[in-house]
């Protein structure tokens, strides 16, 4: 017969002392928390409300599918389309360049290299993390089309390409660290049996380490895209600010990003309607980053690796 | 042919002192393979193996057995060549394969081939992430193999060698994750069986399964050595004294006493190998 209400030892009661700091610490680490979230909303709701104003003036309508963005001109006219296709452009070029380097370096590092080597090339690559965007803009301002140019002489100083293969190397290095974690944490295990089976090393990369890295790798090109879309600097130097609504890459153009920051540093009075739009601006490019993060988050459930 | 008899009297010559060797050439084994003089080194240093001399022979299953770091799976992965995978390990002597009577541990001796007539299933299962058609036709593949029906042939010949074809028949391309562990460990097997190989090595294959699937795998290796020479590393004893036809027991990187797996588990001539055996140690 069990005894009601058993007396508890002193030995096996609560630590009411102990309850309380693990509490505290709870509490302080949920608030830390808390405030990253508070900090997103908030900027969610500047973004709409901010907004707001420039829907009164503009259609959604003409925001969407208009092709012309001249907020500066006479008659004014607010369509987003081309900001989003020089967004796109650069972005897709600068992947271009970025996808195969950055897959190959990570897969000469994670695969390939020896110890020392790898421990040469890592830092190096960290060292283009570092460099400010700004430097990035003039090098493809200045050195990049210039080349560019001597290949092809039609190409106006300001324009697409030459930025866009700028970014591209800008984003090698994420990809790379991104998917070399990726690879590097397919168990030796797994390259093992390919190895047994006869497998030379480049096999073993492809058909196995690859394949079984799949959502880091994928994670790292989201990472590279959103960093494109994102990108400000580069583009607003080396690309003319010029919406124009093309998907060529030999002409100028202005990129959401672009356009805000030259709004924001003055070219606009505050608090019209042209000052309002880069709210507009801001909330789409919110919205391409957060169907992003949401597409990086699916691919991640659907590929998960099960070594 | 006259290598190997060259080779099996120089081998009675060397061991004529043992009665019981006798007995073992007296049913006419042909080796397989044998190590000689086999020594291993770690990059840290360790010296794994210390002289190591055992002999393989054909369509027979040799069990290695002995305390956990004794060396077995280092003797294991020698053979085909898994420690060239890693920088700085190094060893001496010899792995002779038959009837080649080469060396594998030759540095002219190309890895790659070693591995394509000597092929591993693994402790954990460890299948590719693809279906369970691809992990089998994997093998062939890396040799080159495009042709359809010929790896369609393949692939059922090696799930029903393995004894997996009737469960998986029928779902070919389902990722290979979604099989249980012991279809899993009988996929590497079926995998390592479709490139036909010569030997297979074994590294505690069942110690991550459950008894039925312990015995499933055992069934499978008595009916594999109709076809191929098997080395096995278990931790069971009943395993090796169940499956094998000779036992090697290992202690401390030495090979202390190989045998007709009868003999090693009822009258062993080593009072160490008489002691692991009962459990007074280990
Ligand atoms: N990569 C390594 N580097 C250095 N030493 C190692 C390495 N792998 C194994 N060793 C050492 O070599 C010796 C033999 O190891 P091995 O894995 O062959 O033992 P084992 O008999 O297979 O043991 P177990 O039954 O636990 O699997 C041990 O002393 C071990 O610590
Ligand atoms: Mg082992």
């Amino acid at each position: 017969m069990a005894k009601k209400n058993p007396k508890i030892s002193r030995a096996l009661a609560k630590n009411i002392r102990r309850n309380f700091v693990e509490r505290l610490i709870e509490i302080a680490l949920m608030l830390s928390g808390l405030i990253a979230v508070l900090i997103t909303f908030g900027i969610v709701f500047i973004l709409v409300t901010e907004s707001l104003p420039f829907f009164e003036a503009v259609s959604l309508k003409e925001f969407l599918t208009s092709t012309v963005w001249t907020p500066n001109f006479e008659k004014k006219n607010y369509g987003i389309l081309p900001l989003v296709s020089g967004t796109l452009t650069i972005t897709g070029i600068a992947l271009i360049v970025a996808v195969p380097l950055g897959t190959i370096t990570a897969v000469y590092l994670s695969e390939f290299a020896s110890h020392k080597i790898r421990e040469t090339i890592k830092p190096v690559l960290e060292l283009l993390v570092g460099v400010p965007t700004v430097v990035f803009g003039y090098f493809a301002l200045l050195l990049v089309t210039p080349i560019l140019q001597k290949i092809y002489p039609d190409l106006p100083t300001f324009n697409m390409l030459g930025p866009g293969i700028v970014m591209g190397v800008m984003i090698v290095p994420y990809i790379a660290s991104v998917a070399e974690d990726a690879m590097r944490a397919v168990p030796m295990s797994m390259r093992e049996g390919a190895y047994a089976m006869g497998a030379t090393r480049f096999q073993t990369a492809v058909s196995v380490v690859m394949p079984a890295a799949t959502s880091g790798i994928v994670a790292a090109y989201i990472l590279a895209v959103s960093r494109g879309i994102g990108e400000t600097m580069i583009v607003a130097i080396a690309a003319g600010q010029q919406p124009n609504f093309t998907f060529n890459p030999v002409e100028s153009a202005a990129t959401i990003t672009a356009y805000i920051v030259s709004v924001a540093l003055g070219d606009l009075e505050h608090g019209g309607i042209g000052y309002q739009s880069i709210f507009a601006a801001g909330i789409v490019l919110f919205i391409m980053t957060l169907s992003l993060n949401i597409l990086g988050q699916w691919t991640r459930k659907k590929f998960t690796e099960r070594y | 042919m006259a290598l190997l008899l060259n080779f099996v009297i120089v081998f009675v010559k060397k061991l004529n002192g043992n009665p019981r060797n006798k007995i073992i050439m007296a049913r006419k084994e042909i080796l397989k393979a044998e190590s000689k003089n086999f020594n291993f080194h770690y990059a840290d240093g360790t010296h794994a193996l210390k002289d190591i001399n055992i002999p393989l022979y054909e369509k027979k299953i040799t069990a290695l057995i002995g305390p956990s770091g004794c060396g077995k799976s280092t003797f294991l992965r020698s053979f085909n060549r898994m420690h060239d995978l890693y920088a700085g390990n190094k060893y001496d002597g010899e792995i002779i394969l038959h009837p080649d009577d080469t060396n594998i541990l030759d540095k002219k001796v190309d890895p790659i081939e070693v591995r394509m007539r000597i092929s591993m299933v693994f402790q954990k299962p460890n299948p590719f992430p693809k279906s369970i058609y691809e992990n089998v036709a994997y093998g062939l593949r890396v040799r080159g193999e495009h042709n359809k029906r010929l790896l369609d042939d393949k692939v059922e010949e090696a799930l029903k060698g393995a004894s997996l074809w009737n469960e998986v028949k029928d779902r070919l391309q389902d990722l290979a994750y979604n099989l249980s562990g012991g279809q899993q460990q009988r996929l590497c097997i079926a995998r390592a069986l479709a490139t036909d190989p010569e030997i297979m090595l074994f590294d505690e294959p069942t110690s991550a399964l459950d008894p039925i699937a312990t015995v499933n795998i055992e069934e499978l290796m008595s009916e594999l050595k109709k076809k191929l020479t098997i080395l096995i590393v278990t931790h069971n004893m009943q395993q090796a004294a169940r499956i094998s036809d000779y036992t090697a027991y290992m202690y401390l990187g030495e090979m202390i006493e190989f045998d007709e797996t009868d003999i090693i588990f009822t009258k062993p001539s080593k009072k160490a190998t008489e002691d692991y055996i009962t459990g007074k140690f280990g």
